[in-house]
């Protein structure tokens, strides 16, 4: 699989005042292959947003490269990104479809904005199109002239979908496009999205809480701890076999009906270490793992291979 | 546009108040267009013969101290206030909404710049502040209207930018972005039009300060001049005859300021929930 | 079980008026909770979990009535209590703790006064001995550094931290019942299980009985000793968590879990359910709101619902179960 996505050594660092920079992105590299689905894992503060804003091109990194088929974006400015001929390759799904919908906006009036922008169709070429997104999402043809509020999380959610691949991107991000949503419409959303993904030949990045979800759809998963990736694998390994100590936290916290299918439980205590000028030579996840040695606060632990496409970044995975 | 329609007899049919404010606004709207047509008399001619007569069947309104028709007058003094009431509302939300969404979404320098500008003029009693604006730009209509627009900046710019800045993280606008709009459309095109229905009740209170201020400001000779009809100069005229019995050359005008007002108002709410789509089941 | 329940619903019906109609939240509502015991109430958006939380602890929108039954506490109706006597109950005996902790709690005080002001209004405590206490209560949720954090605002913690403010809040008096709504949704799922361990903690040691209102059913699964499942303010299903999991009785039980991510190995092995839910406003309701979509409707489904106990402690509300 020839890289789609191609992230090297990103990394975006907020100034907080009084010199000090929050890291929240900590020299990232990974890629996404053609017809991928990567999950991204991590708790709220570990930089996934920004990591999202970064590669969705809404915000402009402090270093590092966004290469898109070759093409590396981190140079184009994120203000002027709208009007760049690259701006359509890469959409994104929102994790609260109603918030992401204008509420003066109709369905079709929403759906057709990226259209009317980017692909300049308009008139009854514009109209076609709306409608023809519309079925390819499930969405009912008489909805598209209602608002926001006059539809169901799982409609809205069909008109975010509609709009995000209504420009045929390349690279769809989706954040948590189903926290929203009831456990019977989520299957039907993700089965959608599925379908979706083999039909316009996209990437994949799900981003998400639900590890559930994401073992189910993700061929791959990066997982990250306050700015930083540290662990990387096939799906499936990684929720088998989880090697870093965070990792293995997350793993063991999903919730588990069956007892005696309860993974190893690992019980995090405290706060994650402050993102702000953090010591490049202590490991971030040092004072919650429930090993710590000396090595873990004199060197940096970086992602090495533990296996085939598996990568790690711990002393003692 | 029918469910637009549909959706506004629904409004009116369930809030008569609305519904009346709507009925005087059209009274007015017919005034303004068709008043000197309507007329029984033509405003400015004066008929000494005839001065400080009360109401009766040839005048509806009684006449002035110069004997002309006061309800003439007042009739065709609606097309003069409204226009600068319109007008001034008009010119005071293209200032100052425009600069509040953009001070409210970009923040840094845009939002200080117009922050002292609006606290600056604020500074001011802002009636004064208008006469100051008149008296300097000269005792013409138009700046009435510069100068009612001037002294509502600072309100309209508040209300704008507290609006847009609740909206600018929200999940609509990075959308808009990621649909390939520039800055500027994400704040006329997808912003503006969130904050529209407030803009819409802010436009027709401030409508009613308008049309008072521009009747205040000729009622103290500046602005509008005789022999103009207008309801602020017909008051300050009226005025002197009160004491001497002659009530009814202020009370018209009055009255036509007053409900006029009132009529605003009303209308401000009820165009509201015509506009906003949330009021919409 | 002969102990007296720590709380028993009874035929609970609750009514909302809008501006469509009355709307038939809730309909004969029953389930009870054992002293020490931590009932689940299952279901998705529109089945009524909350609205039977709101209901018992009396704090439904105006629009509400509660139509019939009774929820008795201690030996009496929390439902027929005036309200003067209901607010002495709650935050003593009866607790809640709420889905968006921040939001929960007043942000313009500090997290100590917070404690502290129901330690002295129910606890009996007094105002200079209650930061004492309130430190206290932070050591028992386990916030680290107490003696600093009790003067901090809402704010500045991050959401885990206040929801276990809000648990201490909660739990500062030892109610006899506590009522958890949706507690950890939209909290990391590493602090999910902790916050969980530490109400089910709490709660064994001091024999607190637990209502405890989500849609995730895995969740339920493993925190809870019963799951009570709810469709369109309906119980279906009353069972153990393992019973209902490995033995699903109610066709709606079925198809929820059968919609659950988790247990299976791919996407196309989970099934949605089909059609959606009933207008509740229609005064024509069948009386099993779910046969409208069930593909086990018999004759017998228009019937008034049985409640039929098919196993240990496991009851369903079928004609036709599975």
């Amino acid at each position: 699989m020839s890289a789609l996505l191609d992230i090297g050594e990103l990394a975006k660092r907020f100034d907080v005042g009084g010199k000090r920079l929050l890291h929240a992105v900590d020299e990232v590299s990974f890629t996404i292959g053609r017809g991928e689905t990567v999950g991204l894992v991590g708790e709220s503060g570990c930089g996934k947003s920004t990591l999202v804003r970064l590669i969705n091109r809404l915000l402009d990194p402090t270093s590092g490269s966004i290469r898109l088929a070759g093409t590396d974006l981190a140079d184009l400015k994120a203000r002027a990104f709208a009007g760049n001929p690259n701006r359509a390759r890469i959409q994104m799904v929102f994790q609260d479809a109603g918030d992401s919908l204008n509420p003066r906006y109709t369905a079709a009036a929403a759906i057709a904005d990226p259209i009317r922008r980017l692909k300049r169709l308009s008139g009854a070429d514009l109209r076609r199109r709306v409608e023809a997104l519309a079925d390819m999402t499930g969405l009912p043809r008489e909805l598209l002239s209602r608002f926001p509020h006059q539809l169901s999380g799982g409609q809205k959610a069909r008109v975010g979908i509609a709009r995000a691949i209504a420009v045929e991107p390349e690279l769809l991000i989706l954040d948590e496009p189903t926290a929203a949503l009831d456990v019977s419409v989520q299957v039907v959303i993700l089965k959608l999205l599925q379908q979706l993904k083999r039909e316009l030949g996209m990437s994949y990045l799900f981003v998400s809480h639900d590890l559930n979800v994401v073992r189910l759809l993700c061929d791959r998963v990066l997982v990250m701890y306050l700015g930083k990736i540290v662990e990387e694998g096939p799906a499936a390994e990684i929720f088998a076999d989880p090697r870093h100590p965070y990792t293995r936290a997350l793993v063991s916290a999903i919730p588990q009906a069956e007892p005696d299918k309860r993974v190893g439980r690992l019980r995090l205590s405290g706060e994650p270490r402050s993102p702000i000028d953090p010591d490049p030579t202590v490991c971030r996840f040092y004072g919650r793992c429930p090993r710590g040695e000396p090595r873990c606060a004199a060197e940096m632990p970086l992602l090495r291979s533990a296996g085939p496409a598996r990568q790690v970044a711990c002393h003692f995975a | 546009m029918l469910p637009l329609l549909r959706h506004a007899r629904y409004v009116l049919s369930e809030n008569p108040v609305t519904g009346l404010a709507f009925g005087l606004f059209a009274i007015f709207l017919v005034a303004a267009l068709f008043g000197p047509l309507l007329a029984p008399y033509n405003p400015l001619q004066s008929n000494a013969a005839m001065a400080l007569k009360p109401p009766s069947a040839a005048h509806w309104f009684g006449t002035d101290q110069l004997g002309r028709d006061i309800f003439s007058r007042v009739l065709v003094a609606t097309r003069l206030d409204l226009t600068i009431a319109f007008a001034s509302v008009i010119l005071a939300f293209l200032l100052g909404a425009l600069s509040g969404v953009a001070a409210g979404y970009f923040g840094g320098w845009t939002d200080r710049v117009v922050g002292r500008l609006a606290d600056t003029i604020m500074a001011f009693p802002l009636f004064v502040l208008a006469m100051g604006i008149v008296a300097a730009l000269g005792n013409k209509v138009i700046n009435i209207v510069i100068a009612t627009a001037i002294i509502n900046f600072p309100l309209y710019a508040r209300v704008a930018r507290a609006e847009a800045n609740v909206r600018r993280e929200a999940g609509f606008v990075e959308a808009a972005r990621l649909s390939g709009n520039g800055e500027a459309r994400v704040v006329l095109g997808h912003v503006l039009p969130n904050i529209m229905p407030i803009m819409m009740v802010q436009m027709s209170l401030t409508m009613g300060y308008a049309i008072l201020n521009a009747a205040g400001l000729s009622f103290i000779g500046l602005g509008v001049r005789p022999p103009d009809a207008e309801w602020g100069i017909m008051v300050a005229e009226g005025a002197n005859f009160i004491q001497s019995g002659e009530w009814w050359i202020a009370l018209f005008p009055g009255a036509a300021l007053m409900l006029a007002v009132f009529c605003f108002n009303l209308l401000g709410d009820g165009l509201r929930d015509i506009i906003d789509p949330l009021k919409r089941t | 079980m002969t102990a007296v329940p720590a709380l028993a619903v009874e035929d609970l019906s609750v009514e909302f008026r809008t501006r469509s109609g009355t709307v038939k939240v809730l309909e004969q509502v029953g389930f009870e909770v054992d002293k020490g015991e931590t009932v689940a109430l299952v279901g998705e958006s529109g089945s009524g979990k909350s609205v039977t939380a709101f209901a018992i602890m009396g704090i439904l929108d105006p629009a509400g009535k509660v139509t019939s039954g009774r929820a008795m506490f201690g030996g009496a109706d929390l439902l027929a209590l005036p309200e003067r006597e209901l607010a002495e109950q709650r935050g003593r005996e009866l607790s809640m703790i709420f889905q968006n902790p921040r939001t929960a709690l007043n942000p313009i005080r500090r997290v100590g006064q917070q404690i502290a002001d129901v330690l002295v209004r129910h606890g009996g405590a007094t105002r200079p001995d209650a930061p004492r206490a309130a430190v206290e209560m932070l050591k028992k949720v386990r916030i680290a550094d107490p003696e600093r954090r009790v003067e901090a605002y809402p704010f500045e913690l991050s959401g885990g931290m206040c929801q276990r403010i809000m648990i201490a809040i909660a739990l500062a008096c030892r109610p006899a019942l506590l009522i958890a709504d949706e507690p950890t949704t939209g909290l990391d799922v590493t602090t999910q299980a902790v916050i969980m361990d530490l109400i089910g903690e709490l709660a064994h040691e001091s024999g607190m009985a637990t209502i405890f209102i989500t849609h995730d059913l895995a969740l339920a699964a493993e925190y809870c000793d019963r799951i009570v499942v709810m469709h369109a303010g309906h119980i279906v299903e009353a069972a153990p968590g393992r019973a209902l999991f490995a033995e699903p009785r109610h066709p709606y039980s079925a198809k929820l879990l059968a919609a659950t991510p988790g247990g299976t190995a791919s996407l196309a092995e989970l099934a949605s359910i089909p059609g959606g839910l009933p207008d509740l406003r229609r005064p024509d309701l069948p009386a099993c709101r779910y046969s409208g979509r069930c593909e086990r409707r018999i004759d017998d489904c228009t019937r008034p619902l049985p409640r039929r106990s098919v196993g240990d402690r496991h009851i369903v509300a079928c004609w036709n179960p599975l």
